[in-house]
């Protein structure tokens, strides 16, 4: 099914060292992989892979020493800082393990935050802001501030904020390693309604085996060497 | 929302710490423009000086007078338009902590020579018939409550003996540089009772006031009135008045210079500050910087966030500084005793400086916190813990 579909992620021959004083740490060897459009990837492994890493790199938070990433047909190991900001704002979504909110906006400044980089007047923020809101069940929590909300509904914020550009790929570092099992559900439930009705990429990096379980496709990562 | 109301709540996020950053730079931009004010005050003189007006003076010291047969000797000299002189008078009037000038001058020219002084012609013309008249700064009527025909009784010192003078003029400055706290009289007035009671006193005169035709040609005609009395018992030192009056200020110089050095000592104080919070504040958002590039955001927006948080603070301080400013030096003014500053007030340079210190303190504050901001990478940024 996957050979019927576009290539939305290409990394051939990636590593990835990073230098601690002097000591060079190796943390990916030559890493091959392909992940097609609407994908749903799981990347598990223990701590220390390098799945992280990987993740960074795909979304283009990161370099790598050497190989390429491309993604979505353009090569972004080639484009400045700048041009990979702009890029990365209407390309993919960022997820984290901790939310990563500003405790000093509301649910709907933060989600509105990306859209300040975009040309979009203000009518045209709050459209956006609100329907994604709404998606994550948080329409009638716009004005909460993050301390105001439970761990479970601050990540939903996140994931708010990583669609409302409707990016091309979601990626998810650990979204629910910091939740209970029952909020975790709830994030897994969305992340999949992201993927099946939305159609987002979704690279999703978790040692949660349940979590895991909601991918199409599970990929390990051991001593930053890729197996399926 | 705007990167500005980003801006503001981060600034308002340690509201206490904040408000005590503002009130710091505010308590030293307050006391770097009285600083100012007080070296403004004294350079006043300075900037009061007309072009086209030389001094004369004893070549040895201020405090020696001169033969009044040297006024008709300068004026025989090229290029002079004018001559005229003035005597200090010193005296107490009422109470003695309350100093303003008493000068004794010919009452013919000299306000001829002094145009800025600005006397109603009538006032004028019945100044010059009476031989106990004077003429005083507006200052000085209101301070006393003075008015056209009072008589104002100076107690002399330096001229000893009882003195009454009438008021018959009262001058307005022309400009805020010109003193409005002198007093002018009769030298002849004065020249009277010196050759009844000291006539070893009689017929001297403090320093020469020369009115010169063309300003350019002040260091010449300097040296040929200088040149006139060379090897006489009063040699003389003539200058321009800007140079009179620098001189004078040289006596004070040191204390200048340290107050000078002290206002921008206290520049350097509100960098300290403000630059530690900007630190603090840039140290705990780390985070944050990451999470924001990660979205998209890219150095110049983390510039506008740090640099806009420092600018917001130290225009907030110095507007409240300067704001407290005006109200601390009108306090000091009324507290000095009079006459100590006859020109007191905030100078629009002060408010310049004020302003231009705090915006640039804003700016050097955040280069530092910005750097840092920048140069970590996102993946570094990430894992900090707050």
């Amino acid at each position: 099914m996957a050979a019927d579909r576009r290539t939305m992620i290409e990394i051939t021959n990636v590593s990835k060292s990073y230098r601690r004083d002097s000591l060079e740490i190796p943390v990916l060897h030559s890493v091959s992989l392909v992940v097609p459009e609407g994908e749903f990837l799981a990347l598990m492994g223990p701590s220390g892979s390098g799945k992280t890493t990987l993740l960074n790199l795909i979304a283009g938070i990161d370099r790598p020493t050497s190989g390429n990433v491309i993604v979505n047909g353009v090569d972004i190991g080639m484009m400045n800082e700048s041009t990979l900001a702009r890029w990365r704002s209407s390309n993919v979504g960022f997820i984290f393990q901790f939310y990563n909110l500003l405790p000093v906006l509301t649910a709907y400044e933060n989600v509105e935050l990306p859209l300040l980089l975009t040309s979009l007047k203000k009518k045209g923020r709050r459209e956006h802001v609100e329907a994604a809101l709404r998606l994550v069940g948080l329409g009638d929590r716009m004005s909460h501030y993050p301390k105001q909300l439970s761990g479970g509904q601050e990540q939903r914020v996140a994931i708010a904020r990583a669609i409302v550009t409707d990016p091309t790929i979601i990626v998810a570092d650990e979204p629910t390693g910091d939740l209970d099992r029952v909020s975790a559900g709830e994030i897994m439930a969305l992340l999949e309604q992201l993927n099946a009705e939305y159609k987002k990429t979704i690279v999703m990096v978790t040692h949660d085996p349940r979590a895991a379980e909601k991918a199409h496709t599970v990929m390990h990562l051991e001593k930053g060497e890729l197996s399926a | 929302m705007k990167i500005v109301k980003l801006v503001w709540k981060n600034m308002m996020r340690h509201k206490l710490r904040a408000a005590l950053t503002v009130l710091g730079i505010a308590i030293a931009v307050t006391a770097f423009g009285m600083l100012r004010t007080v070296v403004t005050a004294w350079n006043v003189g300075v900037e009061a000086s007309a072009a086209n007006r030389l001094i004369t003076r004893d070549a040895v010291s201020f405090i020696f007078t001169l033969p009044l047969s040297y006024k008709d000797q300068i004026a025989r000299v090229p290029g002079v338009e004018d001559v005229t002189f003035a005597n200090w008078f010193g005296g107490v009037y009422i109470d003695k902590n309350q100093f303003f000038a008493r000068l004794a001058v010919p009452g013919d020219n000299y306000i001829d020579v002094y145009p800025e002084c600005i006397v109603p012609p009538e006032q004028l013309a019945v100044f010059k018939k009476e031989r106990n008249s004077c003429i005083i700064g507006s200052q000085i009527a209101e301070r006393y409550n003075l008015k056209l025909g009072d008589i104002m009784p100076v107690d002399g010192d330096i001229y000893p003996g009882k003195w009454e003078f009438v008021v018959r003029g009262i001058y307005t400055p022309k400009d805020k540089v010109t003193d409005p706290s002198n007093m002018f009289f009769h030298w002849e007035y004065l020249n009277e009772r010196m050759k009844d009671q000291s006539p070893g006193r009689a017929n001297q005169v403090g320093w020469y006031v020369i009115k010169v035709k063309n300003p350019a040609e002040a260091a010449s005609i300097s040296q040929k009135v200088d040149a006139l009395f060379e090897n006489s018992p009063a040699e003389t030192k003539t200058e321009t008045e800007r140079a009179f009056q620098q001189d004078f200020l040289a006596s004070v110089g040191a204390i200048l210079t340290a107050m000078n050095v002290i206002s921008f000592v206290i520049v350097g104080i509100i960098l300290l500050v403000l630059g530690n919070t900007m630190i603090m504040s840039a140290r705990e958002r780390t985070q944050e910087y990451a999470v924001l590039k990660t979205l998209g955001f890219t150095g110049w927006h983390i510039v506008g966030l740090i640099g806009g948080e420092s600018l917001l603070i130290a225009c907030l301080g110095g507007g409240l500084g300067l704001a407290g400013t005006f109200p601390l030096v009108a306090g000091f003014a009324a507290v000095m005793p009079k006459g100590w500053f006859p020109v007191f007030q905030v100078e629009t340079i002060t408010l310049i400086l004020g302003v231009s210190s705090a915006v640039l303190v804003g700016i050097l504050s955040s280069i530092f916190p910005i750097q840092r901001a920048i140069s970590t990478r996102i993946v570094d940024g990430l894992r900090q813990v707050g």
